[in-house]
């Protein structure tokens, strides 16, 4: 008698722990630049904010196991894809996320497609990753360059600003951001009247600034990003060419560059990003955290979109209580996405996740209240305007 | 008007003045790496992560003690200089006597050490650092706007590479400082201290790595891989001019920063390679350099 109901007890709590480890164990890694001129808008902080998520989504307690590792990339294609291979391959890994620099992401988003694993960019902007290279494997999370060609470039030329003159880093980000922004300047009636594509990364821009101001372009787009950026611009107050009545068009401009060029420098720059942490009550909070935990630095937009692309895999991993990449990608597009930091949202059948993007324009010193104290809000762009209609895609998954 | 490639004159009178800008910070760091090299036989790799704690330095001083550019003219080359010092009397000293090799992994070894505390400390992005007031501003010279800043640096610069040339190859110092080179033994024996002259002059070498990064504080991002985007170029300029050559690396500092100025109005995208392959075409035709001497 005694035996039996041991015996049932035990069989009873097998059963019970039996559901409760019915667990999914995920391996996500943080792929990004660790060491170079984007590791403070990605780097360690993505790999924070990754963590962030984990806790937040209370996933041991949900019975998901997950496991976060972290590389770096170097801003190589050629470091990226042997490390995302090793990762598929022999480390377990099922996701990998953020990944800037728009070459080194087109190659993970090859080999994540080879390897039918998933891959969930935030860090890179070329359009092209939800275009001709869309992939049924890869979400693009928080921008594009369509995107910044929209919101920076469709407010300078609306706000009369019709010859444009552009700096392009030689690199497919570059390119990207260039093309983009010129459709949208070619479509609203401005023109182009000159392009320079410059070595990536580079120091002295000096040249080119002059070689833009010699054009007599209105506006000298800047498709460029991180310390090329804050380079040009440093670079062109000193050569007077704001002062000389051309405008700057910092197409892809992060918060991080802002404190590193300094408002002095900075103010009066309009620039498009999809978050910014003093936005509402929600994305403060969550920054403040955020903050405590990165010496002080708030997260940038590329670091919260890694913290709400990792909430809403897990998402999907509780509901389907599966990691097969097709089930688990087929609801991620099919569930909404909703988190503090983008508020609601979805993802399309491209691969495109759908929220506003906001145009900022820098603060004067004067107008800042302290550190990170940088933004001033003067557009929303709806999700529809922001990025390309389905019906301009390129990307085959589109049907038509 | 007559166009020169499709450039119009005044366009090409304003990139040369901007190479010969450019020119003026590889002069000053390959002067230095010549330097240390001519007397010390070291190949300085951490000559570019000195050149950054130059302009990093003179950010501290300005955040933490108020002190404005022109003291951090003098007090940041003392600072990185001292370091230098450290450096050498602890670390560079112990491996004298052994090949190149060594000094070579060392020093490269010491620039990513340095590079990475600084990363920690003050993550990749950089620091702001404004132009003086003084030099904010600039002239229109009718063919370009120069910033009055640019103009003195090239004049800065310049006046320390030539006040460097005349004392090494001018002065009893300097002759001191040459003998040591050729006979070190023999120069102690005339009761020369030929330590404490090695150790100095690699303190100086590193002084005027800073002092090239105070003066590209307020127009470079000031971040902890300035120097190291730098330094390869910087290193190219050395080895076309000749290993240890004085005169070589001002020369061929500024006529560098001339040819890449013009290749970035001719073809941008070959302008961060130009270099490299003038460097081939050199060590093809004179393998010591352009004013090296063959040993």
């Amino acid at each position: 008698m005694k035996l039996k109901s041991l015996l049932l007890a035990g069989a009873f709590a097998a059963l019970m722990s039996g559901t409760a480890l019915a667990q999914v164990s995920v391996k996500i890694g943080v792929l990004n630049d660790r060491s170079g001129l984007y590791a403070d808008l990605s780097g360690e902080g993505s790999v924070i904010a990754a963590r962030m998520a984990v806790e937040d989504f209370k996933a041991a307690d949900k019975g998901i196991k997950v496991e976060i590792i972290s590389a770096d990339h170097q801003n190589k294609p050629d470091v990226g894809s042997t490390i995302a291979r090793q990762w598929y391959d022999q480390d377990g890994v099922d996701v990998i996320m953020d990944v800037p620099t728009s070459s080194v992401a087109l190659a993970v988003n090859q080999i994540t497609r080879e390897k039918n694993k998933v891959f969930i960019n935030s860090g890179a902007a070329a359009s092209d990753l939800t275009g001709a290279a869309c992939s049924p494997n890869t979400i693009h999370w928080t921008y594009d360059t369509y995107a910044l060609a929209q919101g920076t470039g469709g407010a300078m030329v609306k706000a009369g600003g019709d010859s444009w003159f552009f700096l392009t880093a030689d690199y497919a980000f570059g390119h990207a951001l260039e093309r983009d922004t010129a459709a949208i300047v070619t479509k609203n009636g401005g023109k182009v009247v000159g392009a320079v594509k410059t070595p990536f990364p580079g120091t002295d821009f000096s040249s080119f600034l002059l070689q833009a101001q010699s054009s007599k372009a209105k506006v000298i787009g800047l498709a460029n990003a991180g310390g090329d950026t804050i380079n040009s611009i440093k670079q062109a107050g000193e050569f007077g060419i704001v002062a000389g009545g051309q405008k700057l068009a910092g197409l892809l401009v992060f918060i991080t560059d802002v404190n590193a060029l300094g408002l002095q420098t900075a103010q009066g720059l309009v620039l498009t990003e999809s978050f910014y942490w003093d936005t509402n009550d929600q994305t403060r909070t969550w920054s403040d955290r955020f903050a405590k935990l990165n010496n002080g630095k708030k997260p940038s937009m590329v670091q919260a979109g890694v913290y709400s692309g990792l909430l809403h895999y897990l998402k999907a991993v509780e509901a389907t209580k599966s990691k097969d990449s097709a089930t688990v990608m087929a609801k991620m597009k099919e569930l909404p996405t909703d988190d503090p930091l983008f508020g609601k949202g979805s993802v399309r059948v491209d691969g495109r996740k759908m929220h506003d993007m906001y145009l900022f324009e820098v603060k004067k010193p004067s107008e800042s209240k302290g550190p990170w104290d940088y933004y001033k809000q003067i557009a929303v762009l709806p999700a529809e305007q922001a990025f390309k209609p389905l019906s301009e895609s390129t990307c085959p998954l589109v049907k038509k | 008007m007559f166009e020169l490639l499709g450039i119009p004159p005044q366009a090409l009178f304003g990139q040369v003045l901007l190479g010969l800008i450019n020119g003026s910070f590889y002069a000053m760091l390959s002067l230095g790496l010549a330097v240390i090299f001519g007397l010390l036989n070291i190949i300085n790799f951490t000559h570019g992560a000195q050149y950054m704690m130059g302009a990093f330095v003179a950010w501290m001083a300005l955040n933490y003690l108020g002190l404005n550019y022109w003291a951090a003219l003098v007090v940041s080359p003392l600072v990185v200089g001292a370091t230098g010092i450290v450096i050498e009397r602890f670390l560079l000293k112990r491996i004298a006597h052994l090949d190149h090799l060594y000094g070579l992994l060392l020093t490269f070894g010491l620039a990513l050490i340095i590079q990475g505390l600084f990363r920690n400390s003050y993550g990749s992005s950089g620091l702001p650092y404004q132009i003086p007031p003084q030099l904010a501003g600039g002239h229109n010279l009718g063919f370009m706007f120069l910033p009055n800043y640019r103009g003195w640096v090239v004049i800065a610069s310049l006046v320390v590479c030539l006040a460097t040339w005349f004392m090494i190859e001018k002065t009893k110092l300097g002759a001191y400082l040459r003998a040591a080179t050729e006979n070190p033994t023999l120069t102690q024996a005339f009761g020369i201290n030929v330590p404490l002259l090695v150790t100095l002059t690699y303190g100086f070498g590193v002084a005027l790595a800073a002092l090239a990064g105070v003066l590209a504080a307020p127009i470079y991002s000031v971040n902890p891989n300035m120097g190291s985007d730098l330094i390869i170029v910087v290193f190219a300029v050395v080895v076309i001019g000749g290993m240890g050559s004085i005169l070589g690396s001002i020369i061929t500092g500024f006529s560098l920063g001339l040819v890449e100025g013009l290749t970035k109005v001719f073809y941008p995208e070959a302008s961060a390679t130009v270099i490299f392959i003038i460097m081939v075409l050199v060590l093809l035709v004179k393998p010591a350099g352009l004013f090296g001497r063959t040993a």
